[in-house]
């Protein structure tokens, strides 16, 4: 009916943009990015935002997604920038869009963007990985002879085929420590081509120390930045928006 | 007892499997409830995978109209894929809830919704998994009821032995007398257990409980009675019918899953049941009369329900949609009403007449107009007065030509194969008019890039309807006709490269055959071909026809009846069919009489706008034709403000 698809129509461009960290928590950490998209778009419907649309056949919402963590992994920090057609509230479009997303998918918090380069920004990942049935013993070594290597190589299928690549270089920190039923890893991995993810930490590691994992890990992102300047720890992406909105 | 949830066993599975997220919940306007909180729990099952139950809109009605209640909870299950059924079984995780990921094993009902037979294996995938036993027979206090529904349903006698009970018609009013004797039962402190809760379901009429009755065979393999084996149980059990659309206004909060579905889409069901009485459809002969939803309320509906989902676009269901009598007014309003935003909508089920060209245009309003479906389903003239479809060549050809010439590139034919008296002639007779339609596109649109695509599915006769007596077509008939067309239409020098054909192998519709129009017996072909490894019937890379024969062959070792009995032979007006004693308001002598005109080639008109034919059903169950127009007007809707806008309304 009314999905006006005259090319010739009015285009009301975006007044402004805004970036937005959500978190997949809990049994939703099973959504897929396309699942989540869906999800998402919904929710911008649900809370009435006044989204920018593309011109065209089929106009589609301004929405740009970020470095999504994998299916099965959680995460407290993935990104999301949109774009409207009137100006927005940040702290009331937060309220609003956990409201009506379901609960599981949380948004954190919500800037006003005022810079530019944001994907770039995002320089690196912080993920906690929970080993239950892996003895601490076990993971320090094997993390200390990763670390020990310049380079371990794995395998992956990835949209272009297999790839063989390093997962090595990538890791800029390891650390172990025991949970309550698991030993924990705690890795900060430098994004890059292909991008290098829990899984592929956990396969290196089997490579070199050869334990097994039968209980499936626990994988969260715990944060997702620009590295700052002790070349280990990740930052803030919103910090430059939120001196920039403040200024 | 409290019921633990099983997700922290399920979730070390997860990583495991297949699209992990359809068994995890989460949906949109779920409903979880505290189990100590209420007395009746009931599980509602669609017995396919995920995808493809949750935008089912029989379950999502009851859901809410059951979990309304305060004393009541409602779940939901689906069927599980293979990969992770083995990983069930290895690890003792037993058949869950989607909701709060209860054991289903631990509720009072499970009730199962059957649009088609072919969920028939998929329901004992869960029986069994639930830790329920296969037979009713053999379950006791602490089991749950298992209750059919669906259209399937009105003749459940090849899961009989499967199933507690079956409930005939609308559930809305079905489900809400059952779940008040089961609570009532229970206040009671569950006297006489399992035996006397079916006798009371039984004696009140709401459910068909087939235990309670006994079939007696003749020696040439028929029926010779079926009859009542407890006193108080009605000798025929009859269907439900809502009447009144407007006051069951459902669903109010349609459920919007996080995984991907089969329809992205909210449904909002404008009215139930259909009269123009094609023979061969099962659908419009167990659902009448016709009862219309005002279009007030549905307009209602599609606010709230965009306001409540988020979806994008919106479906008017019904057997066929532009039959309503305020139709034109509905399209139009909505139309209107939703300028200029993002929403879109969709009317499937159209039929082939001009009025409808108009009434896609309306819906595809500065749209793209890219295909059109239409659904003559007889070939030639000849058949579609045997199947009562009363669309000449004529009317389908004018029609396509206004489509056409209004813009639409692509018109997609249905048709059907194996229909009763049918020759290879009425079937080669679709590449004829496809023929036509090509050549009648291209001249009302000037160009050459207009297609036509013919689809064609095998007819299988069904229960309840004229043609309940029909024989079936063999597959091999079937396929040789099939070939037959796609010879044809590929030989067509002319239009042959704008014309698709698009058709199935008859061997399917042989199994849904025997198991729409099975008896007790056909149980033991199911629970044999479930117990070789056969699971999603619905799915071309499940299904396995040779399985389907073995078992049959096994199951049928002692019996005089084989698949062919059941499947291609025709019935005569003195024999008992499986389903006699269940009452879906059809006079069996207007079913014959019909079966009769059908083979002299007489068609009969529509109730709604001729006098009645006594079909039988609103004498026999009280009902009427509930049609408008009301003449409402349905106004623009102002403007919600955004909450999050800086300053609105300021």
């Amino acid at each position: 009916m009314a999905r006006d698809r005259d090319p010739g129509r009015e285009i009301i461009p975006a007044v402004q943009k805004l970036r937005i960290q959500h978190a997949k928590r809990d049994r939703l950490r099973f959504t897929s990015h396309r699942d989540f998209q869906r999800a998402f778009e919904r929710a911008l419907k649900r809370a009435n935002v006044p989204m920018a649309y593309s011109a065209g056949f089929s106009p589609h919402p301004k929405i740009s997604y970020a470095n999504a963590a994998p299916t099965g992994v959680a995460s407290e920090a993935e990104y999301v920038e949109i774009g409207v057609v009137q100006q927005v509230d940040p702290d009331k479009l937060c309220e609003v869009l956990n409201e009506v997303l379901p609960p599981g998918l949380d948004i954190i918090c919500v800037v006003e963007a005022r810079t530019p380069d944001f994907v770039a920004r995002l320089e690196a990942s912080h993920w906690k990985i929970e080993l239950p049935g892996v003895s601490l013993e076990t993971l320090n070594s094997a993390v200390s002879g990763f670390l020990a290597l310049p380079e371990v190589l794995v395998e992956r299928m990835t949209k272009s085929g297999n790839r063989v690549f390093d997962a090595r270089t990538a890791v800029i920190r390891a650390e172990v420590e025991q949970g309550s039923d698991c030993a924990i890893l705690q890795v900060v991995v430098q994004h890059g081509v292909p991008t290098v993810r829990p899984d592929d930490v956990l396969a290196a590691l089997q490579k070199v120390a050869d334990f097994a994992i039968e209980i499936p890990p626990r994988v969260t992102r715990l944060s997702q930045g620009p590295l700052l300047a002790d070349g280990w720890s990740v930052g803030d992406p919103f910090t430059l928006d939120r001196e920039a909105t403040q200024a | 007892m409290t019921v633990q949830s099983v997700f922290p066993a399920l979730e070390q599975l997860l990583p495991r499997v297949q699209k992990p997220v359809q068994y995890v919940g989460g949906e949109l306007n779920a409903v979880i409830k505290q189990w100590d909180d209420t007395v009746v729990r009931w599980c509602l099952m669609y017995p396919d995978a995920y995808e493809v139950g949750i935008p089912n809109q029989g379950v999502q009605i009851l859901y809410e109209v059951l979990n309304e209640r305060a004393d009541t909870l409602c779940e939901r299950t689906y069927a599980v894929w293979p990969d992770l059924e083995k990983l069930m079984r290895e690890n003792g995780v037993p058949q869950f809830t989607v909701d709060a990921h209860r054991p289903v094993g631990a509720f009072d009902a499970l009730g199962v919704s059957f649009s088609t037979e072919l969920g028939y294996t998929n329901m004992l995938t869960a029986i069994d998994l639930a830790g329920v036993p296969l037979h009713a027979v053999d379950r006791d206090e602490t089991h749950p009821l298992v209750i059919a529904g669906g259209h399937a349903a009105f003749n459940p006698e090849a899961i009989a032995t499967f199933i507690d009970g079956a409930v005939l018609g609308d559930g809305e009013q079905a489900v809400l007398a059952i779940t008040d004797i089961i609570a009532a039962f229970k206040s009671e402190g569950s006297p006489g257990g399992r035996e006397e809760l079916l006798l009371r379901l039984s004696k009140s009429g709401v459910l068909y409980v087939p235990a309670f009755y006994d079939v007696e065979y003749l020696e040439d393999g028929r029926i010779r009675r079926v009859a009542p084996n407890r006193p108080g149980v009605p000798w025929r059990v009859a269907k439900h019918t809502v009447m009144d659309l407007d006051e069951w206004p459902y669903p109010k909060a349609p459920l919007v899953p996080i995984a991907e579905s089969v329809h992205e889409r909210m449904s909002v069901e404008i009215f139930r049941g259909c009269t123009r009485g094609c023979r061969f459809c099962q659908a419009g002969m167990i659902t009448r009369p016709v009862r219309e939803r005002s279009m007030t309320t549905i307009a209602a509906m599609v606010a709230n329900g965009l306001e409540k989902t988020g979806y994008e676009e919106i479906g008017l269901l019904s057997l066929s949609s532009a039959d309503h009598s305020e139709i034109a007014e509905i399209a139009k309003g909505l139309a209107d009403r939703y300028e200029n935003t993002q929403t879109s909508l969709s009317l499937p089920s159209t039929r082939v007449d001009a009025f409808n060209i108009d009434l896609a245009n309306e819906l595809s309003r500065n749209g793209r107009r890219s295909g059109l479906t239409f659904a003559p389903e007889g070939g030639s003239e000849r058949i579609r007065r045997v199947i009562n479809k009363m669309v000449s060549e004529e009317d389908l050809i004018r029609t396509v030509t206004a489509a056409y010439a209004s813009g639409w590139r692509q018109v997609k034919l249905y048709f059907m194969c194996g229909l009763p008296t049918e020759t290879d002639e009425d079937v080669l007779q679709i590449a004829r008019l496809a023929h036509e339609v090509i050549k009648a596109g291209r001249e009302a649109s000037g160009r050459n890039d207009i297609r036509c695509t013919v689809s064609i599915g095998g007819f299988v006769p069904k229960p309840h309807t004229p043609f309940q007596w029909a024989a079936q077509l063999d597959h091999e008939t079937t396929d040789s006709r099939l070939y037959k067309l796609r010879d044809a239409i590929r030989q067509d020098k002319a239009f042959g490269k704008s014309i698709g054909v698009r058709y199935h192998d008859g061997k399917p519709g042989v199994v849904e055959g025997l198991l729409s129009r099975g008896d007790r017996r056909v149980g033991k072909v199911i629970e044999q071909v479930w117990r070789d490894g056969q699971r999603f019937d619905g799915w071309s890379e499940h299904f396995s026809y040779d399985r389907w024969m073995a078992a049959a062959e096994t199951a049928f070792a002692d019996e005089i009846v084989d698949v062919n009995w059941y499947t291609i032979r025709e019935r005569e007006l003195s024999e008992v069919l499986p389903w006699d004693h269940l009452d879906s308001g059809l006079d069996k002598e207007w079913l014959w009489d019909d079966w009769q005109d059908s083979l002299s080639e007489v068609e009969v008109d529509d109730c709604r706008w001729t006098p009645c034919f006594d079909c039988g059903v609103c004498d026999h169950m009280g009902t009427e034709i509930q049609v408008g127009p009301t003449n409402a007007v349905m106004l623009p809707m102002p403007a919600i403000p955004s909450r999050v806008v800086v300053n609105s309304g300021a």
